[in-house]
C-alpha cells in the first residue's frame, strides 16, 4: 500500500484532499476525517451552499468594503458579508432580512420553497395570538386618531379579552 | 462517573441488527430546533448562550425519556469522555469542541441524545439499531412535541423550523441509515452508487473515512434536502433509495460468490487469521477486518454470536474506547498493541470459518 498523506493539522492519515484557489494562488490542504469534520469540510451540504451563494469569480473581484451597502439584520446585527462567508444566519429574523438572497438559494438546495412538514402547535398558537393582537392594536390606534371613541373602547375591550383568554401560558 | 454509566448499559450501537436485515446497522433521525427571540448559537453572545443552556438543559433533562439519563455541560467533560461520546455518535465533533455553555443530555439506554448550543440551540437525536425509521421517527417526534410544550421554537409557516444553516430549514430533519456494504466495495461499485444516489438528493459518506475508500465498508446514507417535503415524504424517499442499495449489495454478494468465491474466502480467512494472531492493529485495519468477518457471519461462515463481537469492534476499537479499556492515556503504537491483544482474546474461542455456502 502506498504511504498515505498525513493530515496538515494532526498526524492521522489524510483522507480529505482539497484544492482552493485564493488570490490566484493554489492552496492544497490534506486533512484527516476528524479534522475535516471539525472544520466543517466533510459536510456536503455546507459546500453546495457556498457554491450557490457565491458564484465563481464573483468573490475575488468584490472589494471587501462592498458590505457598506450590504444588508444588516436589525434584530441581531448579522451582516450580508458574514452570511456570504459562513453560509449561516445569525438569528430567526435574518431569514426575513436576507430573504432576497436566500430565496434562490433555498430553491436550489431543497425540493421546494414551502414547508410541508410538522407544525409546532405552540409556536402557531403564539403567532396567531400575536397577529391578532397586532391587528387589534392597529385598529385601536386608528380609532383614536380618527376620534371614534366608541370603537376605540370596543377594541380595547376586545384586546383585554384576548389577553385574558388566549394568551399562551407562560411556562414556569 | 459519566464513562462508567456509558459503558454500563447496552447501546443501540453495539447491539446492532438481526439477521433479518444484515445490511442496515442502525437508523438515526435528528431534528434541528431553535428558540424564538435568541440568536443562533454561533452568533449569540456569551450571556445568551448561557441563557439558552439554562432554559434547555432542565427542560430536556426532565423529559420522561431522559429518566436516569446523563446530563452534562461540555466544559465538565474530560477530553477522553468527549472522544468516547463522539465515537458512540452521542455528541458531534462540533459540540465536543464547543467553547462554552454547550451541553448534552443522553437517555439511559443511549438511544436518545439532545445537544444544546451546537450549530442550533437544540439537536434532538434518536438512534435505533437495525432498519427502523418508523420507530425512530415516532420517538424523536414525541420528544420534540414534549419539548415544544416547554420551549418557544423559532418557526415560520412559510419555511418551517428556522435553523442556523439554511440547508436544514423546513423540517430540520436529517434521517440516516448506517449501511454495511462490503460487496459493493469489493466489486468497486461504490463510486457508481454514490453518484446515482447523490442525484436523488441523498448523501453518502463513509463512516470511518471518506467516499469509496471508507474503511469498514460502512456508509451513512442521509437526506440532503429538508424543505418542500413532509418528514414522512423525506423518509419514504430515503427508504426507497436504501432498499435499492440493499438490493444492489445483495446482487453484488451473489455475483462474487458465483464468479470468484476463492477471492472472498481468502479475504475472510485471512481476516480471521489476523484477528487471532496479530500483535499490532490500527483502528482502520481493524474496521476492515471487522467488516470481512461480519460479511462472513451473513454468509453463515461464522456462528451468529460472532456478529455481536464484530459490531462492538466498530465502536470499541476506536482510539478513545481503547484508551478507556487500557485504563490510561497511551500513544498510538501502544493502542495498536492493546487493540490486537483485545481482539486475540475475543477471537480465541471463535471457530474457524466454514468455507461452504449454504443455500437458503
Ligand atoms: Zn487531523
Ligand atoms: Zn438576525
Amino acid at each position: 500500500m502506498a504511504k498515505p498523506l498525513k493530515c496538515d493539522l494532526c498526524d492521522e492519515s489524510a483522507t480529505v484532499h482539497l484544492t482552493q484557489i485564493v488570490n490566484n494562488q493554489i492552496h492544497k490542504i490534506d486533512l484527516c476525517e476528524s479534522c475535516a469534520e471539525q472544520k466543517g469540510i466533510t459536510d456536503p451540504n455546507g459546500y453546495s451552499l457556498a457554491d450557490l451563494l457565491v458564484k465563481p469569480g464573483q468573490e475575488a473581484e468584490e472589494p471587501l468594503e462592498v458590505t457598506a451597502g450590504g444588508l444588516v439584520c436589525d434584530e441581531c446585527g448579522y451582516t450580508q458579508r458574514e452570511f456570504k462567508k459562513t453560509g449561516r444566519l445569525g438569528c430567526e429574523s435574518c431569514y426575513a432580512t436576507f430573504a432576497n438572497l436566500l430565496s434562490p438559494a433555498l430553491a436550489g438546495m431543497h425540493k421546494g420553497e414551502r414547508h410541508k412538514g410538522k407544525v409546532p402547535a405552540r409556536a402557531v398558537e403564539r403567532k396567531t395570538y400575536e397577529d391578532r393582537l397586532n391587528s387589534l392594536e392597529g385598529d385601536l390606534q386608528l380609532a383614536i386618531e380618527e376620534e371614534h371613541y366608541e370603537d376605540a373602547a370596543r377594541v380595547r375591550d376586545e384586546i383585554l379579552d384576548l389577553k385574558k383568554s388566549t394568551k399562551p401560558e407562560e411556562s414556569e | 462517573m459519566l464513562i462508567k454509566s456509558i459503558f454500563g448499559g447496552k447501546s443501540e450501537m453495539t447491539e446492532a441488527s438481526s439477521k433479518k436485515c444484515p445490511v442496515v446497522l442502525m437508523t438515526r433521525i435528528r431534528l434541528a430546533r431553535n428558540l424564538s427571540d435568541t440568536p443562533f448559537p454561533g452568533w449569540a453572545k456569551a450571556p445568551q448562550r448561557k441563557g439558552v443552556l439554562e432554559t434547555c438543559l432542565p427542560a430536556v433533562a426532565s423529559l420522561t425519556q431522559m429518566k436516569r439519563g446523563i446530563t452534562a455541560e461540555v466544559e465538565e467533560l474530560s477530553d477522553l469522555e468527549k472522544q468516547i461520546l463522539v465515537e458512540r455518535h452521542l455528541i458531534s465533533r462540533e459540540l465536543s469542541g464547543s467553547p462554552e455553555k454547550a451541553g448534552v443530555v443522553i437517555s439511559k439506554d443511549q438511544s436518545v441524545s439532545v445537544m444544546i448550543n451546537e450549530e442550533d440551540h437544540l439537536r434532538i437525536q434518536v438512534i435505533k439499531s437495525g432498519y427502523r425509521f418508523k420507530q425512530a421517527w415516532n420517538s424523536v417526534n414525541g420528544i420534540d412535541s414534549s419539548l415544544e410544550d416547554e420551549l418557544d421554537y423559532a418557526f415560520s409557516s412559510q419555511i418551517g423550523f428556522l435553523t442556523a444553516c439554511p440547508t436544514n430549514v423546513g423540517t430540520g430533519m436529517r434521517a440516516s441509515a448506517m449501511m454495511h456494504l462490503p460487496a459493493l466495495v469489493i466489486s468497486s461499485q461504490m463510486e457508481k452508487v454514490v453518484r446515482a444516489v447523490n442525484q436523488l438528493g441523498i448523501a453518502v459518506r463513509g463512516l470511518f473515512g471518506e467516499g469509496s475508500d471508507a474503511s469498514g465498508s460502512i456508509f451513512q446514507i442521509s437526506n440532503q434536502t429538508t424543505l418542500g417535503e413532509s418528514e414522512q415524504e423525506i423518509i419514504k424517499r430515503l427508504s426507497s433509495v436504501l432498499r435499492t442499495i440493499i438490493d444492489q449489495e445483495m446482487n453484488a454478494r451473489e455475483k462474487i460468490l458465483e464468479k470468484d468465491p476463492n477471492k472472498l474466502f481468502d479475504k475472510i480467512g485471512r481476516a480471521y487469521g489476523i484477528l487471532q494472531n496479530s500483535h499490532l492493529l490500527t483502528s482502520s485495519e481493524c474496521m476492515n477486518l471487522a467488516s470481512l468477518v461480519r460479511f462472513g457471519v451473513d454468509l453463515e461462515m461464522f456462528p451468529e454470536k460472532t456478529r455481536n463481537i464484530v459490531d462492538r469492534m466498530f465502536i470499541e476499537c476506536q482510539p478513545g474506547h481503547i484508551q478507556h479499556h487500557a485504563g490510561k492515556a497511551i500513544d498510538s503504537n501502544e493502542r495498536d498493541a492493546f487493540r490486537s491483544q483485545y481482539l486475540r482474546n475475543q477471537f480465541e474461542s471463535i471457530d474457524k470459518p466454514v468455507f461452504t455456502i449454504q443455500e437458503d
